[in-house]
């Protein structure tokens, strides 16, 4: 090899490693901060999980995997379990549907349109906290809302908030309130990636608007529905504000699902090694509903 | 550009050094203070903090609001395990085993024998000191107290042909005058309820306390003196809970289901209800309403027992000794029976010291709300609410299963034996 060709090779290495520097200089604050704020986190909570860590102990305690035992031989657990299964069926589907309709609503141009996008979103935005405010105002017995709208109807009286069977429905009547909006809009970018000649030559063929729904908008919002029902799976068992302000578990953990159980644990009780421990499953079944939906519907996408 | 640069690091050198100037002989104290009713409390501590500096000017006092009395339990605990913990803070009373297992508390009986002695300890009201002590020594002093009473609609008496100036006193008399005062409308919706008691969670151990001490028969509460083992299964306690069961079951004089605690002042406001047993925190707000309002003792078959909550000042342990000779002198300050009875006024907390009671501040009040009156009658048979050490888990295992009975998952038995063997697990590890 002669010595331009040497130099030309030395040069473009060095501008390769200026580029890969350059790069990592940029990824450095958001990768910073991804470690110090999440992954440090989740290696400390799996980590802790093995040890007992309880209120006025200073050092955790090394127990194996005795946390995970007990857990799953609690019959609380299995009760906080259950209410998140509950819950998480009664919000992902109502969101997901109730958001594509929604998307499907607006998704055209006009003044109006503007008005009912603005009108679908507005519970996204608002604070969680002073929705479910409001709403526990709402379910209060004779003097809320609901009370004296049924009322009206001749409907007896009903606490929602303290049946055992209708609070996961109550709670969750407020989450698709609130997040429908949330899931309209990526449906709506998704609808609008669409090609609009598909649906000019699906008018030429005659279909019927139905036919339309189901050959083309929807196959075709397959990635967008991947999208979407991580977004809405994950936000389901995140999203437990609105238990801590309107029931705070009740009745007797009648409403208390895993994320709250583990606020309780680490916050009221002040027991790390079972929040750990909880916050463990957690991710776990996170990971596995995500690496679930991927695997699963990744034959069917049609990537433009 | 540059002069510019230079002129602006000069002025904030100046700035940063400037305090450190100053504060060569101050010392700062910092105070940890929750806030969990109505009221301009913030600006109130703020006040004494300032006033106090003003006549000890080397001592500057730093209040630190921490939210409620939850947020405050946590943030002391992350100070604590950062060694940053404030040289003060306001506890909750019931949290004093945890405040002394973990070692956050300092023993104060040095500080109270060098200044302020036995004089200064029995001018406090008994009930509320029964908070400061662990092992026979003191750990806080009462500075935010409260104690539940009964608050009733005296229209309502009236409309029912009651005596509006003779309340209930026993259980018996509680369900005859609720029967009475139980409307309704033609399709037998009720329209005004006859009395409500909060069961949610973080109230049910409260209102049981009462409930309890009600009923026992040597007087105790839910749980020994020594906060280490709790009395859930008792006979009379199963009692209590079926007692409340029977108002809304048997009687009908109750709403079904878990009334939240903090519903009962809005719904006596409102007309729905004739009777609460709430604190006496709550009596400014009613009394705003304008509704026509009596108060009483809470009713009981053996004895007019009754819970007492809020807050003490805690000194915390491992600050320096200045400090904490500093923060004794604040908490005599705080704790001035001019200042207690002002305190009083200001919030609708009930006066900690007996002479407090003798100030014309108190008395004028007095005159202006009678109703305060009964704050002090009432303490004569009050005692902490439900006290163990590992206090929160196990005021949610007790909540969680009145709850169940309240929801009919459980027999009152089943409930109250359930909860005393949870309870019974969690607390082994202190005998």
């Amino acid at each position: 090899m002669n010595h331009p060709e040497k130099a030309m090779m030395r040069r473009s290495g060095r501008l390769q490693l200026r580029n890969d520097m350059a790069a990592w200089l940029l990824l450095l604050p958001t990768l910073i901060f991804m470690l110090t704020f999440s992954i440090y986190p989740i290696m400390r909570s799996i980590y802790l999980s093995f040890f007992r860590l309880e209120l006025g102990m200073r050092t955790p305690e090394p127990i194996g995997i005795a946390n995970y035992q007990y857990l799953f031989h609690n019959y609380l657990f299995k009760k906080v379990m259950r209410n998140t299964g509950i819950s998480v069926l009664l919000t992902v589907i109502p969101t997901m549907v109730i958001g594509l309709l929604f998307a499907l609503a607006v998704n055209r141009r006009s003044r109006m349109i503007g008005l009912l996008r603005t009108a679908f979103f507005y519970p996204v935005v608002m604070p969680m906290i002073a929705a479910a405010c409001i709403w526990k105002f709402f379910y209060m017995p004779q003097l809320g809302l609901i009370s004296k709208t049924l009322a009206a109807f001749g409907v007896g009286e009903q606490n929602f908030l303290s049946s055992r069977s209708l609070v996961l429905p109550a709670l969750a009547v407020v989450y698709i309130w609130k997040d429908s909006g949330y899931l309209m809009v990526f449906w709506l970018s998704g609808l609008q990636g669409i090609d609009q000649q598909l649906y000019e030559a699906a008018e030429i063929d005659g279909a019927s608007s139905v036919r339309t729904f189901f050959s083309i908008t929807l196959p075709l919002l397959m990635p967008t529905f991947l999208f979407v029902s991580t977004m809405a799976l994950t936000n389901s068992l995140k999203l437990v504000d609105h238990i801590m302000v309107m029931t705070e578990g009740a009745p007797s953990n009648g409403s208390t699902t895993l994320l709250y159980y583990i606020y309780l644990n680490a916050f009221n009780n002040f027991d790390q090694g079972i929040a750990s421990t909880l916050t463990t499953i957690m991710l776990v079944i996170m990971v596995a509903v995500t690496m679930l939906q991927y695997l699963s519907t990744d034959n069917r996408i049609h990537y433009n | 550009m540059k002069k510019l640069l230079a002129v602006l690091l000069a002025v904030m050198l100046l700035i940063g050094l400037a305090p450190v100037a100053l504060a060569e002989d101050a010392i700062e104290l910092k105070l940890f203070y929750p806030v969990n009713v109505d009221g301009p409390l913030v600006a109130l501590i703020e006040k004494i903090c300032a006033d106090f500096t003003a006549e000890n000017p080397n001592i500057i006092i730093k209040p630190i609001y921490t939210g409620n009395y939850d947020d405050n339990i946590i943030k002391l605990q992350t100070a604590f395990e950062a060694n940053d913990q404030p040289d003060m803070v306001i506890n909750l009373g019931t949290n004093r085993f945890s405040m002394v297992y973990s070692d956050y508390a300092l023993c104060l009986d040095d500080l109270i024998a060098s200044d302020g002695g036995d004089e200064f300890i029995n001018d406090f009201v008994e009930s509320f000191m029964i908070d400061s002590y662990v092992d026979g020594k003191i750990y806080s002093i009462p500075f935010q107290r409260s104690v539940n009473i009964l608050y009733y609609n005296k229209d309502m008496f009236v409309a029912a042909g009651l005596d509006p100036d003779t309340p209930p006193t026993t259980w018996e008399e509680l369900i005859d005058y609720a029967q009475k005062l139980t409307i309704r409308d033609d399709n037998g919706n009720v329209t005004q309820w006859g009395v409500a008691l909060g069961l949610s969670t973080g109230s049910a151990q409260w209102t049981f306390t009462g409930l309890a001490l009600q009923n026992s028969l040597d007087g105790s509460g839910l749980a020994t003196e020594d906060g280490k083992a709790v009395l859930f299964n008792t006979n009379e306690n199963i009692e209590a809970l079926q007692f409340v069961i029977d108002l809304q079951q048997k009687y009908k004089v109750m709403q079904e289901g878990i009334i939240a605690n903090g519903d009962l002042p809005t719904m006596l406001k409102e007309g729905v209800v004739a009777m609460i047993e709430n604190t006496t925190g709550g009596m400014t707000s009613i009394a705003s309403s304008g509704i026509n309002f009596g108060v009483a003792m809470l009713p009981g078959p053996r004895r007019n027992g009754a819970p007492t909550g809020g807050g003490n000042i805690y000194i915390c342990s491992g600050i320096p000794e200045s400090h904490q000779k500093a923060a004794w002198s604040f908490i005599r300050f705080a704790t001035e029976p001019e200042r207690v009875a002002q305190w009083a006024v200001d919030t609708g907390y009930v006066a900690t010291r007996y002479s407090a009671m003798e100030t014309e501040t108190y008395k004028t009040y007095l005159e202006n709300r009678p109703q305060a009156a009964i704050g002090m009658e009432a303490l004569k048979y009050a005692a902490p609410e439900l006290t163990v050490f590992d206090c929160a888990k196990i005021w949610r295992i007790f909540n969680d299963y009145v709850q169940a009975a309240i929801i009919g998952e459980m027999t009152p038995a089943e409930a109250m034996e359930a909860a005393q063997q949870e309870a019974t697990a969690a607390l082994a590890k202190y005998q």
